[in-house]
Protein backbone atom coordinates (compact mmCIF):
# COMPACT_ATOMS: atom_id res chain seq x y z
CA UNK A 1 0.00 0.00 0.00
CA UNK A 2 1.48 3.54 -0.67
CA UNK A 3 1.51 5.91 2.08
CA UNK A 4 -0.37 9.10 1.61
CA UNK A 5 -2.48 11.49 2.62
CA UNK A 6 -5.48 9.55 1.14
CA UNK A 7 -4.90 6.58 2.05
CA UNK A 8 -4.60 7.85 5.93
CA UNK A 9 -8.00 9.42 5.60
CA UNK A 10 -9.44 6.25 4.25
CA UNK A 11 -7.54 4.29 6.63
CA UNK A 12 -8.89 6.64 9.08
CA UNK A 13 -12.96 6.19 8.16
CA UNK A 14 -12.65 2.39 8.30
CA UNK A 15 -10.98 1.44 11.42
CA UNK A 16 -7.36 1.43 10.29
CA UNK A 17 -7.76 -1.84 9.25
CA UNK A 18 -6.21 -2.04 5.61
CA UNK A 19 -2.36 -1.60 7.01
CA UNK A 20 -0.60 -4.19 6.29
CA UNK A 21 3.38 -4.98 7.50
CA UNK A 22 5.24 -2.93 5.75
CA UNK A 23 7.72 -5.52 4.64
CA UNK A 24 7.16 -9.77 4.34
CA UNK A 25 8.70 -12.37 6.52
CA UNK A 26 10.46 -14.70 3.93
CA UNK A 27 12.08 -17.71 4.12
CA UNK A 28 15.55 -18.15 3.12
CA UNK A 29 15.27 -19.28 -0.49
CA UNK A 30 18.28 -22.30 -1.41
CA UNK A 31 20.24 -19.74 -3.63
CA UNK A 32 20.37 -15.79 -4.53
CA UNK A 33 22.08 -14.22 -7.53
CA UNK A 34 22.83 -11.43 -4.94
CA UNK A 35 23.47 -11.74 -1.10
CA UNK A 36 23.80 -8.46 1.40
CA UNK A 37 25.08 -9.50 4.46
CA UNK A 38 24.17 -6.99 7.09
CA UNK A 39 20.38 -5.30 7.45
CA UNK A 40 21.33 -2.28 8.65
CA UNK A 41 21.11 1.22 6.50
CA UNK A 42 23.99 0.35 4.07
CA UNK A 43 23.07 -2.95 3.17
CA UNK A 44 19.21 -2.22 2.64
CA UNK A 45 20.44 0.79 0.38
CA UNK A 46 22.68 -1.63 -1.37
CA UNK A 47 19.45 -3.85 -1.88
CA UNK A 48 17.36 -1.37 -2.84
CA UNK A 49 19.45 -0.20 -5.55
CA UNK A 50 20.81 -3.53 -7.06
CA UNK A 51 16.96 -3.95 -7.55
CA UNK A 52 16.32 -0.62 -8.76
CA UNK A 53 19.01 0.40 -11.18
CA UNK A 54 20.28 -2.54 -12.05
CA UNK A 55 16.66 -4.51 -12.47
CA UNK A 56 18.10 -7.18 -10.59
CA UNK A 57 15.72 -10.02 -9.09
CA UNK A 58 16.61 -12.53 -6.63
CA UNK A 59 18.34 -10.56 -4.28
CA UNK A 60 18.41 -10.91 0.08
CA UNK A 61 19.58 -9.36 2.78
CA UNK A 62 20.93 -11.75 5.51
CA UNK A 63 20.58 -9.33 9.16
CA UNK A 64 21.97 -11.65 12.14
CA UNK A 65 19.28 -9.48 14.17
CA UNK A 66 16.60 -7.58 13.25
CA UNK A 67 16.21 -4.70 10.66
CA UNK A 68 17.87 -1.35 11.71
CA UNK A 69 19.28 -2.88 14.71
CA UNK A 70 23.27 -1.71 14.26
CA UNK A 71 24.61 1.75 13.57
CA UNK A 72 21.45 2.83 11.82
CA UNK A 73 19.73 3.28 15.00
CA UNK A 74 22.62 4.46 17.16
CA UNK A 75 24.28 7.33 15.50
CA UNK A 76 23.41 11.14 15.79
CA UNK A 77 21.71 11.11 12.45
CA UNK A 78 23.57 14.37 10.39
CA UNK A 79 23.31 14.55 6.69
CA UNK A 80 26.15 16.44 5.13
CA UNK A 81 28.51 17.08 2.13
CA UNK A 82 30.81 19.02 3.47
CA UNK A 83 33.99 17.46 2.80
CA UNK A 84 37.18 18.78 1.30
CA UNK A 85 38.88 16.29 -0.37
CA UNK A 86 38.58 14.81 -4.03
CA UNK A 87 36.74 11.32 -3.66
CA UNK A 88 35.46 12.30 -0.63
CA UNK A 89 33.58 15.81 -2.01
CA UNK A 90 31.78 14.00 -4.98
CA UNK A 91 30.61 11.18 -3.03
CA UNK A 92 29.23 13.00 -0.04
CA UNK A 93 27.87 15.59 -3.05
CA UNK A 94 25.82 12.84 -4.47
CA UNK A 95 24.82 11.46 -1.42
CA UNK A 96 23.10 14.55 -0.22
CA UNK A 97 21.38 15.01 -3.83
CA UNK A 98 19.66 11.58 -2.94
CA UNK A 99 18.50 12.89 0.29
CA UNK A 100 16.84 15.47 -0.97
CA UNK A 101 14.24 13.45 -2.87
CA UNK A 102 14.99 10.46 -0.95
CA UNK A 103 11.09 10.62 0.78
CA UNK A 104 9.31 10.78 -2.72
CA UNK A 105 11.82 7.38 -4.11
CA UNK A 106 11.05 5.57 -1.26
CA UNK A 107 7.58 6.67 -0.70
CA UNK A 108 8.12 7.34 3.55
CA UNK A 109 8.89 10.03 5.74
CA UNK A 110 12.38 9.64 6.68
CA UNK A 111 11.79 13.46 8.33
CA UNK A 112 14.88 14.64 6.43
CA UNK A 113 15.25 18.28 7.65
CA UNK A 114 17.57 20.23 5.97
CA UNK A 115 18.25 22.88 9.17
CA UNK A 116 21.63 23.42 7.98
CA UNK A 117 25.20 22.48 9.66
CA UNK A 118 27.08 25.74 11.16
CA UNK A 119 30.83 24.28 11.75
CA UNK A 120 32.58 26.79 14.35
CA UNK A 121 36.31 28.73 13.99
CA UNK A 122 38.14 30.50 16.31
CA UNK A 123 40.94 31.37 14.52
CA UNK A 124 42.34 33.68 11.96
CA UNK A 125 44.02 30.62 10.63
CA UNK A 126 41.30 28.48 11.00
CA UNK A 127 39.07 30.65 9.39
CA UNK A 128 41.42 30.37 6.32
CA UNK A 129 40.87 26.70 6.43
CA UNK A 130 37.24 26.62 6.59
CA UNK A 131 37.24 29.75 3.59
CA UNK A 132 39.38 27.35 1.74
CA UNK A 133 36.89 24.15 2.88
CA UNK A 134 34.15 26.11 1.88
CA UNK A 135 35.55 27.11 -1.61
CA UNK A 136 35.78 23.25 -2.52
CA UNK A 137 32.66 22.55 -1.52
CA UNK A 138 31.06 25.17 -4.09
CA UNK A 139 33.33 23.91 -6.73
CA UNK A 140 31.92 20.81 -6.37
CA UNK A 141 28.05 22.21 -6.65
CA UNK A 142 27.35 22.13 -3.23
CA UNK A 143 26.55 25.42 -1.09
CA UNK A 144 29.19 26.97 1.71
CA UNK A 145 28.37 30.15 3.21
CA UNK A 146 30.78 32.09 5.50
CA UNK A 147 29.49 33.62 8.25
CA UNK A 148 31.34 36.45 10.41
CA UNK A 149 30.68 36.42 14.21
CA UNK A 150 27.55 38.84 14.09
CA UNK A 151 26.06 36.55 11.24
CA UNK A 152 26.92 33.86 13.32
CA UNK A 153 25.58 35.32 16.44
CA UNK A 154 21.95 36.21 14.54
CA UNK A 155 21.83 32.62 14.08
CA UNK A 156 22.93 31.43 16.94
CA UNK A 157 22.49 33.72 19.93
CA UNK A 158 23.22 31.42 22.83
CA UNK A 159 26.91 30.57 21.97
CA UNK A 160 29.31 31.86 24.66
CA UNK A 161 31.24 34.26 22.04
CA UNK A 162 33.65 35.27 24.19
CA UNK A 163 34.92 31.94 26.05
CA UNK A 164 38.49 32.53 27.05
CA UNK A 165 39.80 29.83 25.23
CA UNK A 166 38.05 29.95 22.18
CA UNK A 167 36.59 32.64 21.49
CA UNK A 168 33.67 32.62 18.17
CA UNK A 169 35.68 33.91 14.77
CA UNK A 170 32.55 33.18 12.68
CA UNK A 171 31.44 29.79 11.42
CA UNK A 172 31.07 28.39 8.32
CA UNK A 173 27.53 27.84 7.21
CA UNK A 174 26.22 24.61 5.02
CA UNK A 175 22.45 25.31 4.52
CA UNK A 176 21.72 22.43 2.33
CA UNK A 177 23.12 20.03 5.28
CA UNK A 178 20.58 18.62 8.40
CA UNK A 179 19.44 15.52 9.88
CA UNK A 180 17.32 12.77 9.44
CA UNK A 181 15.15 10.38 11.37
CA UNK A 182 17.80 8.02 11.16
CA UNK A 183 15.47 4.68 11.87
CA UNK A 184 13.51 5.54 9.02
CA UNK A 185 15.87 5.54 6.88
CA UNK A 186 16.29 1.65 7.89
CA UNK A 187 12.49 1.09 7.42
CA UNK A 188 12.38 3.36 4.34
CA UNK A 189 14.73 1.48 2.59
CA UNK A 190 13.59 -1.56 3.83
CA UNK A 191 10.06 -1.22 3.00
CA UNK A 192 11.14 -0.11 -0.25
CA UNK A 193 13.72 -3.22 -1.28
CA UNK A 194 10.90 -5.83 -0.51
CA UNK A 195 8.56 -4.16 -2.79
CA UNK A 196 10.50 -4.58 -5.34
CA UNK A 197 11.16 -8.31 -4.38
CA UNK A 198 14.16 -8.27 -1.92
CA UNK A 199 13.79 -10.63 0.44
CA UNK A 200 14.95 -9.20 3.91
CA UNK A 201 15.98 -12.48 6.26
CA UNK A 202 15.88 -11.32 10.02
CA UNK A 203 17.25 -13.17 12.97
CA UNK A 204 19.58 -15.09 10.56
CA UNK A 205 23.31 -14.74 10.97
CA UNK A 206 25.91 -16.00 8.57
CA UNK A 207 28.48 -18.13 10.65
CA UNK A 208 30.27 -18.82 7.41
CA UNK A 209 31.48 -17.63 3.65
CA UNK A 210 32.21 -20.69 1.68
CA UNK A 211 35.07 -19.93 -1.02
CA UNK A 212 36.10 -22.60 -3.67
CA UNK A 213 39.21 -22.03 -5.99
CA UNK A 214 38.77 -18.40 -4.96
CA UNK A 215 35.65 -17.89 -5.71
CA UNK A 216 32.80 -17.02 -3.67
CA UNK A 217 29.95 -19.78 -3.35
CA UNK A 218 27.30 -18.77 -0.95
CA UNK A 219 27.26 -18.48 2.86
CA UNK A 220 26.79 -20.72 6.16
CA UNK A 221 24.00 -18.99 8.54
CA UNK A 222 22.41 -20.14 11.63
CA UNK A 223 19.16 -20.85 9.57
CA UNK A 224 21.14 -22.72 6.66
CA UNK A 225 23.75 -22.83 3.95
CA UNK A 226 22.46 -20.76 0.70
CA UNK A 227 24.27 -20.39 -2.19
CA UNK A 228 24.74 -17.00 -3.80
CA UNK A 229 26.70 -16.05 -7.14
CA UNK A 230 27.70 -12.81 -5.51
CA UNK A 231 27.83 -11.62 -1.86
CA UNK A 232 28.41 -7.85 -0.14
CA UNK A 233 29.75 -7.87 2.95
CA UNK A 234 27.92 -4.52 4.63
CA UNK A 235 28.30 -4.90 8.01
CA UNK A 236 30.29 -1.84 9.55
CA UNK A 237 31.45 -2.21 13.02
CA UNK A 238 32.08 -5.97 12.46
CA UNK A 239 33.71 -5.93 9.30
CA UNK A 240 36.51 -7.63 10.68
CA UNK A 241 34.51 -10.59 11.52
CA UNK A 242 32.86 -11.38 9.06
CA UNK A 243 35.90 -10.88 6.36
CA UNK A 244 37.91 -13.21 8.90
CA UNK A 245 35.03 -16.02 7.70
CA UNK A 246 36.42 -15.60 3.84
CA UNK A 247 39.71 -15.90 5.79
CA UNK A 248 40.29 -11.90 5.03
CA UNK A 249 41.95 -9.42 6.83
CA UNK A 250 41.19 -5.89 6.68
CA UNK A 251 42.51 -2.59 7.47
CA UNK A 252 40.30 -1.51 10.81
CA UNK A 253 40.24 -1.53 13.82
CA UNK A 254 36.81 -1.17 15.83
CA UNK A 255 35.96 2.18 17.66
CA UNK A 256 33.55 3.09 20.38
CA UNK A 257 32.50 6.47 19.24
CA UNK A 258 30.02 7.96 22.41
CA UNK A 259 26.29 9.93 21.81
CA UNK A 260 23.95 11.45 24.25
CA UNK A 261 20.69 12.77 24.91
CA UNK A 262 19.14 15.08 27.17
CA UNK A 263 15.20 15.29 28.12
CA UNK A 264 12.81 16.81 25.67
CA UNK A 265 12.77 20.77 25.66
CA UNK A 266 11.00 23.31 23.86
CA UNK A 267 12.65 24.16 20.32
CA UNK A 268 16.20 26.05 21.09
CA UNK A 269 18.65 24.53 18.67
CA UNK A 270 17.13 24.90 15.37
CA UNK A 271 20.82 23.65 13.60
CA UNK A 272 23.12 21.83 13.66
CA UNK A 273 26.56 22.86 15.56
CA UNK A 274 29.72 21.67 15.67
CA UNK A 275 32.54 22.88 17.60
CA UNK A 276 35.74 21.10 16.25
CA UNK A 277 38.04 22.80 18.88
CA UNK A 278 36.36 20.99 22.07
CA UNK A 279 35.41 17.76 19.44
CA UNK A 280 31.22 18.37 19.71
CA UNK A 281 28.59 19.03 18.47
CA UNK A 282 24.41 19.17 18.73
CA UNK A 283 21.39 19.35 17.12
CA UNK A 284 17.46 19.08 18.67
CA UNK A 285 15.54 16.19 17.57
CA UNK A 286 11.67 16.75 16.79
CA UNK A 287 11.15 15.15 19.78
CA UNK A 288 13.19 18.09 22.16
CA UNK A 289 15.87 16.08 22.72
CA UNK A 290 19.24 17.91 22.57
CA UNK A 291 21.30 15.66 20.70
CA UNK A 292 25.17 15.99 21.05
CA UNK A 293 28.55 13.82 20.85
CA UNK A 294 32.04 13.98 20.75
CA UNK A 295 35.01 12.29 19.85
CA UNK A 296 36.05 8.39 19.83
CA UNK A 297 37.00 6.91 22.97
CA UNK A 298 40.15 5.99 21.01
CA UNK A 299 41.04 3.02 21.74
CA UNK A 300 39.84 -0.50 20.06
CA UNK A 301 36.75 -1.79 21.64
CA UNK A 302 33.37 -3.91 20.69
CA UNK A 303 31.64 -2.96 23.94
CA UNK A 304 29.03 -0.41 22.47
CA UNK A 305 29.89 1.56 25.49
CA UNK A 306 32.11 4.21 26.35
CA UNK A 307 34.01 4.88 29.51
CA UNK A 308 33.62 8.30 31.22
CA UNK A 309 36.69 10.40 30.74
CA UNK A 310 34.91 10.84 27.10
CA UNK A 311 31.52 11.54 28.75
CA UNK A 312 33.16 14.10 31.21
CA UNK A 313 35.18 15.61 27.75
CA UNK A 314 31.93 16.35 25.92
CA UNK A 315 30.24 17.80 28.65
CA UNK A 316 32.21 19.94 29.51
CA UNK A 317 32.95 21.28 25.65
CA UNK A 318 29.09 21.82 25.97
CA UNK A 319 28.99 23.52 28.90
CA UNK A 320 31.91 25.68 27.24
CA UNK A 321 30.00 26.25 23.71
CA UNK A 322 26.78 26.60 25.84
CA UNK A 323 26.43 27.36 28.82
CA UNK A 324 22.96 27.63 29.39
CA UNK A 325 22.66 23.73 28.09
CA UNK A 326 24.13 23.06 32.05
CA UNK A 327 20.10 23.40 32.99
CA UNK A 328 19.25 20.28 30.77
CA UNK A 329 19.82 16.62 32.07
CA UNK A 330 21.13 13.69 30.34
CA UNK A 331 19.11 10.93 29.98
CA UNK A 332 20.78 8.53 28.18
CA UNK A 333 24.05 7.74 26.60
CA UNK A 334 25.57 4.90 24.29
CA UNK A 335 28.15 3.72 22.45
CA UNK A 336 28.30 2.60 17.95
CA UNK A 337 31.31 0.42 17.32
CA UNK A 338 32.70 2.13 14.04
CA UNK A 339 34.76 0.86 11.80
CA UNK A 340 38.02 2.71 11.71
CA UNK A 341 40.23 3.02 8.89
CA UNK A 342 44.03 4.36 8.75
CA UNK A 343 42.78 7.43 6.90
CA UNK A 344 39.66 7.99 8.37
CA UNK A 345 37.98 7.24 4.86
CA UNK A 346 35.41 4.35 3.65
CA UNK A 347 35.73 1.41 1.71
CA UNK A 348 33.80 -0.17 -1.31
CA UNK A 349 36.04 -2.40 -2.93
CA UNK A 350 36.11 -6.26 -4.61
CA UNK A 351 38.08 -8.40 -2.41
CA UNK A 352 40.76 -10.71 -3.26
CA UNK A 353 37.81 -13.33 -3.58
CA UNK A 354 36.08 -13.44 -6.93
CA UNK A 355 32.17 -12.09 -6.27
CA UNK A 356 33.03 -10.91 -2.95
CA UNK A 357 32.86 -7.50 -2.16
CA UNK A 358 33.27 -5.19 1.25
CA UNK A 359 31.68 -2.02 2.24
CA UNK A 360 33.02 -0.88 5.29
CA UNK A 361 35.73 1.64 7.32
CA UNK A 362 32.81 4.48 7.46
CA UNK A 363 34.24 5.82 11.13
CA UNK A 364 32.43 8.11 12.69
CA UNK A 365 30.11 9.15 9.18
CA UNK A 366 28.39 6.40 8.30
CA UNK A 367 24.83 7.80 8.20
CA UNK A 368 25.08 10.75 5.59
CA UNK A 369 26.19 8.26 3.63
CA UNK A 370 23.62 5.59 3.33
CA UNK A 371 21.98 6.49 0.10
CA UNK A 372 25.10 6.94 -1.91
CA UNK A 373 26.78 3.75 -0.50
CA UNK A 374 23.98 1.88 -1.66
CA UNK A 375 24.05 3.25 -4.96
CA UNK A 376 27.66 2.76 -5.02
CA UNK A 377 27.85 -0.83 -3.72
CA UNK A 378 24.94 -1.72 -6.08
CA UNK A 379 26.94 -0.67 -8.84
CA UNK A 380 30.43 -2.16 -7.89
CA UNK A 381 28.27 -5.64 -6.93
CA UNK A 382 25.80 -5.94 -10.54
CA UNK A 383 28.62 -4.19 -13.08
CA UNK A 384 32.06 -5.37 -10.93
CA UNK A 385 33.14 -1.90 -11.33
CA UNK A 386 33.50 0.76 -8.89
CA UNK A 387 30.99 3.72 -9.40
CA UNK A 388 32.56 6.80 -10.53
CA UNK A 389 32.24 8.66 -7.28
CA UNK A 390 33.43 5.50 -4.95
CA UNK A 391 36.41 4.83 -7.57
CA UNK A 392 38.89 6.05 -5.11
CA UNK A 393 38.08 4.02 -1.84
CA UNK A 394 39.78 0.98 -2.33
CA UNK A 395 41.42 -1.18 -0.12
CA UNK A 396 44.84 -0.64 -2.67
CA UNK A 397 45.18 2.88 -1.33
CA UNK A 398 47.21 1.77 1.85
CA UNK A 399 49.16 -0.40 0.51
CA UNK A 400 50.50 2.10 -1.87
CA UNK A 401 49.97 4.97 -0.16
CA UNK A 402 48.65 6.83 -3.34
CA UNK A 403 44.89 8.58 -2.54
CA UNK A 404 45.09 8.22 1.26
CA UNK A 405 41.69 10.72 1.84
CA UNK A 406 43.10 12.24 4.83
CA UNK A 407 40.47 14.54 5.73
CA UNK A 408 41.86 15.79 9.00
CA UNK A 409 45.37 16.36 7.62
CA UNK A 410 46.38 13.85 10.99
CA UNK A 411 48.29 11.34 8.76
CA UNK A 412 47.36 7.80 7.54
CA UNK A 413 47.42 5.29 10.77
CA UNK A 414 45.09 3.92 13.28
CA UNK A 415 45.38 5.74 16.51
CA UNK A 416 45.15 9.25 14.66
CA UNK A 417 41.38 9.60 13.47
CA UNK B 1 38.76 1.43 32.78
CA UNK B 2 41.32 1.30 34.74
CA UNK B 3 45.11 0.13 34.11
CA UNK B 4 47.94 -1.60 36.49
CA UNK B 5 51.09 0.02 35.23
CA UNK B 6 53.97 -2.23 36.96
CA UNK B 7 55.40 0.73 38.06
CA UNK B 8 52.89 2.69 39.11
CA UNK B 9 49.94 1.07 40.22
CA UNK B 10 46.31 0.89 39.57
CA UNK B 11 45.95 4.49 37.41
CA UNK B 12 42.61 6.05 35.52
CA UNK B 13 42.55 5.33 32.05
CA UNK B 14 43.21 9.14 31.03
CA UNK B 15 46.61 8.88 32.10
CA UNK B 16 47.18 6.36 28.87
CA UNK B 17 47.78 6.82 25.78
CA UNK B 18 46.51 4.10 23.25
CA UNK B 19 49.09 3.66 20.23
CA UNK B 20 47.31 0.09 18.68
CA UNK B 21 47.39 -3.40 18.26
CA UNK B 22 50.51 -5.55 19.53
CA UNK B 23 51.38 -5.47 15.62
CA UNK B 24 53.40 -2.24 16.23
CA UNK B 25 56.27 -4.26 18.71
CA UNK B 26 56.99 -6.44 15.41
CA UNK B 27 59.02 -3.83 13.30
CA UNK B 28 58.95 -5.25 9.21
CA UNK B 29 62.17 -5.14 6.98
CA UNK B 30 63.27 -2.34 5.42
CA UNK B 31 61.91 -2.51 1.99
CA UNK B 32 59.50 -5.15 2.49
CA UNK B 33 56.48 -2.83 1.29
CA UNK B 34 53.95 -5.84 2.04
CA UNK B 35 55.02 -6.00 5.76
CA UNK B 36 54.93 -2.40 6.38
CA UNK B 37 51.64 -2.42 4.79
CA UNK B 38 50.67 -5.18 7.14
CA UNK B 39 52.84 -3.71 10.30
CA UNK B 40 50.83 0.02 9.56
CA UNK B 41 47.48 -1.06 8.72
CA UNK B 42 45.91 -3.95 8.33
CA UNK B 43 44.91 -5.98 11.65
CA UNK B 44 43.27 -8.53 13.04
CA UNK B 45 40.74 -6.59 15.32
CA UNK B 46 39.21 -9.50 17.53
CA UNK B 47 36.19 -8.99 19.68
CA UNK B 48 37.44 -10.54 22.77
CA UNK B 49 40.77 -10.86 23.99
CA UNK B 50 43.32 -8.46 22.64
CA UNK B 51 46.93 -7.10 23.24
CA UNK B 52 47.67 -3.81 22.62
CA UNK B 53 50.39 -0.98 23.01
CA UNK B 54 49.71 2.15 25.91
CA UNK B 55 52.13 4.06 27.32
CA UNK B 56 51.36 6.04 30.93
CA UNK B 57 52.07 8.91 29.12
CA UNK B 58 51.04 11.30 32.43
CA UNK B 59 52.80 8.79 34.94
CA UNK B 60 56.31 7.32 34.57
CA UNK B 61 56.06 6.90 30.57
CA UNK B 62 56.55 3.70 30.23
CA UNK B 63 55.76 1.70 27.00
CA UNK B 64 53.05 -0.92 28.13
CA UNK B 65 51.84 -4.15 26.63
CA UNK B 66 48.10 -4.50 27.51
CA UNK B 67 45.77 -7.37 27.71
CA UNK B 68 42.19 -7.33 27.50
CA UNK B 69 39.07 -7.72 26.58
CA UNK B 70 37.31 -5.56 23.63
CA UNK B 71 33.94 -6.73 24.22
CA UNK B 72 33.67 -5.99 28.42
CA UNK B 73 36.77 -3.36 28.76
CA UNK B 74 37.86 -5.91 31.59
CA UNK B 75 42.35 -5.12 31.51
CA UNK B 76 43.86 -8.62 32.34
CA UNK B 77 47.38 -8.39 32.37
CA UNK B 78 50.28 -5.24 31.57
CA UNK B 79 53.59 -5.37 31.11
CA UNK B 80 55.70 -3.34 30.64
CA UNK B 81 57.75 -3.63 26.94
CA UNK B 82 61.61 -3.66 26.74
CA UNK B 83 63.14 -1.57 24.71
CA UNK B 84 64.89 -3.20 21.74
CA UNK B 85 66.32 -1.59 19.17
CA UNK B 86 64.16 -2.81 16.23
CA UNK B 87 60.74 -1.38 18.06
CA UNK B 88 60.27 2.59 17.63
CA UNK B 89 58.55 3.35 20.35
Amino acid sequence: MRYNAFNIFKEGLTGNKGWRPAWREPEPKPEYDMIIIGGGGHGLATAYYLAKNHGLKNIAVLEKGHIGSGNIGRNTTIVRANYFLPGNSEFYSHSLKLWETLETELNYNVMHSQRGVINLFHSDGQRDTFARRGNMMINQGDDAELLTKEAVREELPYLDFDNGRFPIYGGLFHKRGGTARHDAVAWGYARAADQLGVDLIQKCEVTGIDVLGGVVKGVQTSRGPIRAKKVGIVVAGRSSQVAEMAGLKVPIESHVLQAFVTEGLKPAIDHVVTFGMGHFYISQSDKGGLVFGGDLDSYASYAQRGNLPMMEHVMEAGMALMPAIGKAKVLRSWGGIVDMTPDGSFIIDKTEIENLYMDCGWCYGGFKAVPASGWCMAHLMAEDQPHEVAKRHTFERFKTGCGIMDEEGTGSQHNLH
Amino acid sequence: MRINCPLCGHRDIREFYYLGAEDYLVRPAEGDLEATHEYLHVRKNPDGLTKDVWQHEAGCRAWLLVERNTATHEVLTVELIKPKKDILL
